[in-house]
This record gives C-alpha cells, structure tokens and sequence, in this order.
C-alpha cells in the first residue's frame, strides 16, 4: 500500500517519443563535445549511437541521463525533465568505469537498482528481492549472486551492469558500449535480450562501434561526430558518404547478407 | 599458568589501563567502520591531513579555554568541507588540495600555540596520543561520537555502499551523491578525532587504514571489512597495551607497530589475496614443470 500519492513523474504518459533531444550543446570547459544535436526516439524501438571515439556518444548519454549538464537545448524523456523520471532510466557505464575490485558481490551490485526507488531510511521488500532475482535470472546470473564482481569474466561483468539497470524495472535503457570485447556469442545473446525487451515496450539507445550489429537488429541509428551526421533506418545511414563524414576518414562498407562489414581504409 | 594469568591480568588492574582498554575498543570499532570507506575509496592521505588539520582546533580551544573536543571537530570538519569544495570546484588535484589545506591548518595551530608560554603535557597529548591518560570524561565524549557514527553508518549503509561503489551511477539513480561527499568526509573527519586522543595526531591515520586494510586482504565484504578490521584494531590495541605496559615504551607507537605488524602478516600469509597466494600455481603447471625437467626439449637448431 502507497501511504503518500503516486507521483505523477512516475507515470509513463501513453503517447509521444520516449526521448526528445533539441537543439543540444554540451561540453567540457571550452571544448563543445555536442553541437546543436536534435533527434526523437520512437518509443518500443532499438536505437544504435555511433561515432568515431571521442564524438560525444558517452556525453550525450549522460546528459539524457541527467549526469551532466547541457549548455543549451533541450532534453526530454516522457516529455519531462529527465531529473524527475530518473526512475524510468536505466543506465549502463563502460565497464572501464566501474571499480570491479570493490568487495561487493554480484548480488548486491543488482540490487543498487532498487536503490533509487527504496530512497533513504528503507530497506529492500519482498518485492524488491523478487525483481533483483528476476533480473539475476534473466541476466543468468543467479549462480554467481555471492562472486565477488572482481572474479567474473568480462561477459559475466557486462551481464552484471545490465541486470542493475533492469533491476530498476525502467522504461528507457541507455547502454554505454554494451557490446565492446564481448565475442560472438555473447554479442548475439544481448542482441536477442535487446529485442526482447524492445518487444515488451521497453526502448534502448545504445552506443556502440559495432556497425553491423546495428544494421542487423537495431531500429534506428544515429550517427554523430559531435554535431549530427544521419539518423534514420540503419540502410539509409550506413552509406559510404555519410560514414566518411562522421569517421573523417575513409571507410569501405560491405554489404553483404542484409548486414554491413565496415573496414577502415586509410587516413582522409 | 597461575604465572601467565598474573602476567596478563597484571596491568588491568589499574584503573587507567581498563580506561585505556574501553577507550581503544571503540576508536578500533569506529576507525575500522570509517577506515573501509578510506582504504576502499583511496582517502588516506585525507585522513591523514584532517587529523593534523584538528591541531588548530585544539590549540584555539587550550588557548580560549574551550573543550578540546570540540575544537578538533570543528578545525577537521572546516578542512574536509574546505578540500572538498576546492577539490570540485578548482581544477586542482584532490591531492594538491589536501596537500595545501592541511599544512595550512597545522601551521595555523602551531602559530596560535607558540604564542602561550606553558606549553603542557595535556597538549602534547594530543599530538604523540597519550591513551594511559584518558579521563572519564574523554571516554565519554569518544563513546558519545563513536556512537553517532556508528549510528549514521548504520542508518545510510545502503546510500553509503552505493556512493563509495560507484559516484555516477548512484547519482543517475538520484542518490543525493554531494551530501555523501562531504558527509564522508565529515564522518572522517570526526571519527580522526576519536582517535586522537589514543595514538595521537601523528599516528591517527593509520587507526584508520592499517586494520581496514589488514582486513581488506582477508575478507571481500564492505560489513565484513568493517568486522574485521575492528577486531583486527582492537587485537593491536590490546596487544600494544601490554607491549607497553611491560616495555615500558608509548601506548599508540606500540598499538600502531602492532598492527603494522598484523598488516604484513595478512600480506603475506592471505589465502586468497597474499603475496605467497599470488606465486602458488595448480597442479597441472608442477606436472608439466616436473615433466619438462626430466626431458630437456630438443634441440631446434
């Protein structure tokens, strides 16, 4: 039972974009690592972030997220403000981010998901236990709750970071390079968990190198190099000019299977 | 054995040891629960300046007739909150910044300090720690602040494991990361001036981060490390105070030699994370290491 009313900020309105960025400038001192950004993420859609290193990818997640101010421009998430449905957003940081010789076990790494939603003074409930499980499950984790993060393989590690975000039950997932060193295998099991949550309503943007993975299975790619170069159906951004402009240099993409092979080419 | 019973019960009978024996059971348990924050998130050296940063309080207080106390408190928790702030806000080194502060601070005490012409004893206390001379009425106010927190630890456990673990996360689930930043240091600060009294201004750092660590090495659990690293603090204590009593040698260097004693143990003897742990190899390495030596590999050229 809910003694206060339910915030309004915690409802998900039924229609609109899940997230709608206009016109966003943020950096770092002086230097502008978004330019003038504008794009809309349908909701329930698969959305592939790609960008030479350094374009900006991982700053604009973060000011979606609201960990980092924007200098001008506008973000919103549901229509909000993104601070106030923070609840709804789910986030995973490039695993260099995170200190896996902390001595904390698998298990209470998942469950600092329900942190956000528990607030001060409360402790985890029954029902918090239970999505914890859920997510551990999912993520099959279950049989590593007790490792400490520091033992587990890479694989395990990303597995790890994306439970938490689920834990958190959100509406909107923001994966920094969720797919980087992982092989092949279980690249294509996050693929299928990506549609999967898509298919439940869920939406995802995804910031990664991996062009292919992106013309295959995702709904949308953006592609920027601190100002936006394309966004739009994977088939339409992926083309020679449009990829040169945003890596600077030349790339050859290869068609093959429905799906691009992109192999770089010298210095512009 | 009747020899070994007097030997050990010997210096207890003397009600400043059983004071000094109170007072170091709870600067251990309140040092071990701050000092897993400070060796986890690398805050020695800050534990180290605030310490000496409470020599100002302490002087003013000696100087105006002020509780010492109180003083230390409000000298370290004024430098933690001044690090903190210049450490976000400058683009200095979290290091520089202490580095800058601190200094500042204890020349400031040393400054207040040599304008008395009576030095005393009670003062140098504080500097070289002095814990066969604990009172009453320190081990009340050490009791008082060892309880708030212990308490506050308890109460933002979740909050604080969360922080410590990880800043930008903790933040983007909108846990309020700037309070935690300066209540840490604040509890650092405060839990340096609980010990103060016991091992001194000097050797107050490493009440916080010797027995923590000797902990970290043994056990992979933030409560665990805090457990443990009391009853590691408090083993050290009590050893140290017999070494003292019957060597005739200063209480908080014979504690602090203890555990730096009991630190080098645990990095070499560790089952999982020691220095030894780290040169064992499986079974299969020796078969292959015993197999190779018998048959010397042929000759390629």
């Amino acid at each position: 039972m809910r003694l206060l009313p339910g915030k309004r900020s915690e409802q998900v309105p039924s229609d609109g974009a899940a997230v709608v960025v206009e016109d966003l400038w943020a950096g770092y001192g002086d230097r502008a690592a978004l330019q003038g950004i504008d794009f809309e993420v349908p909701r329930a859609s698969i959305v592939g972030l790609v960008g030479p290193n350094g374009s900006g990818k991982s700053t604009l997640i973060k000011v979606i997220l609201g960990m980092h101010d924007a200098w001008r421009g506008r973000v919103r998430v549901f229509g909000r403000e993104s601070r106030s449905v923070r609840r709804l957003i789910g986030y995973t940081p490039q695993t260099e981010m995170v200190d896996w010789e902390f001595p904390v076990t698998v298990h209470e790494v998942v469950t600092m998901g329900r942190f956000g939603r528990l607030g001060p003074l409360r402790w985890p409930t029954a029902v918090d236990r239970r999505v914890v499980q859920e997510s551990m499950e999912r993520m099959r984790l279950s049989d590593l709750a007790n490792r400490q993060i520091g033992e587990l393989s890479g694989g395990q590690q990303r597995r790890v970071l994306i439970a938490r975000a689920l834990a958190q039950e959100p509406q909107v997932l923001l994966l920094d390079e969720p797919m980087a060193g992982l092989d092949a295998t279980i690249q294509h099991e996050l693929l299928s968990l990506f549609q999967e949550l898509r298919d439940e309503g869920k939406t995802l943007l995804v910031a990664t190198h991996d062009l292919s993975c992106v013309s295959c299975c995702f709904d949308y790619a953006l592609l920027i190099n601190r100002r936006k170069v394309a966004y739009g159906r994977p088939d339409k951004v992926f083309t020679i000019e449009l990829l040169d402009q945003a890596f600077e240099s030349h790339l050859i993409t290869l068609p093959l299977d429905g799906t691009f092979y992109v192999e770089h080419h010298g210095h512009a | 054995m009747h020899d070994a019973w007097n030997w050990l019960s010997e210096p207890f009978q003397y009600v400043f040891m059983q004071r000094a024996l109170l007072a170091v059971a709870m600067v251990s348990a309140v040092s071990a629960v701050i000092g897993a924050y400070v060796v986890l998130k690398g805050l020695a050296f800050i534990g180290d300046a605030l310490a000496h940063a409470s020599f100002a309080g302490v002087a003013a207080a000696f100087v105006l007739g002020g509780s010492v106390y109180l003083g230390a408190v409000i000298a370290a928790i004024a430098t933690a909150m001044v690090i903190g702030y210049v450490s976000r806000r400058a683009r200095l080194s979290l290091d520089t910044a202490i580095g800058i502060i601190f200094v500042g601070a204890f020349a400031l005490g040393i400054v207040i300090i040599s304008r008395q012409s009576n030095y005393t004893v009670d003062l140098f206390s504080f500097v070289f720690g002095n814990v066969l001379g604990v009172g009453w009425r320190d081990l009340l106010v050490i009791g008082v602040m060892a309880g708030v927190i212990i308490a506050i630890v308890v109460v933002f456990y979740k909050e604080l494991l969360f922080y410590s673990y990880d800043p930008d996360m903790a933040a983007a689930s909108g846990i309020p990361v700037r309070l935690l930043h300066y209540g840490l240091l604040a509890l650092i600060a405060i839990a340096a001036v609980v010990a103060l009294k016991a091992v001194g201004i000097v050797l107050v750092v490493a009440m916080l981060v010797t027995p923590a660590a000797t902990a970290a090495l043994l056990v992979r659990r933030l409560h665990l490390i805090m457990i443990g690293g009391a009853l590691i603090g408090l083993a050290s204590s009590i050893i140290g105070l017999y070494v003292s009593y019957y060597a005739s040698v200063a209480s908080g260097a014979a504690i602090v030699l203890v555990a730096t004693f009991l630190f080098t143990l645990a990095l070499f003897f560790s089952p999982k994370r020691g220095l030894l742990a780290a040169m064992r190899r499986p079974a299969e390495f020796y078969e292959v290491e015993r197999q190779s030596a018998r048959s010397p590999p042929p000759d390629l050229v």
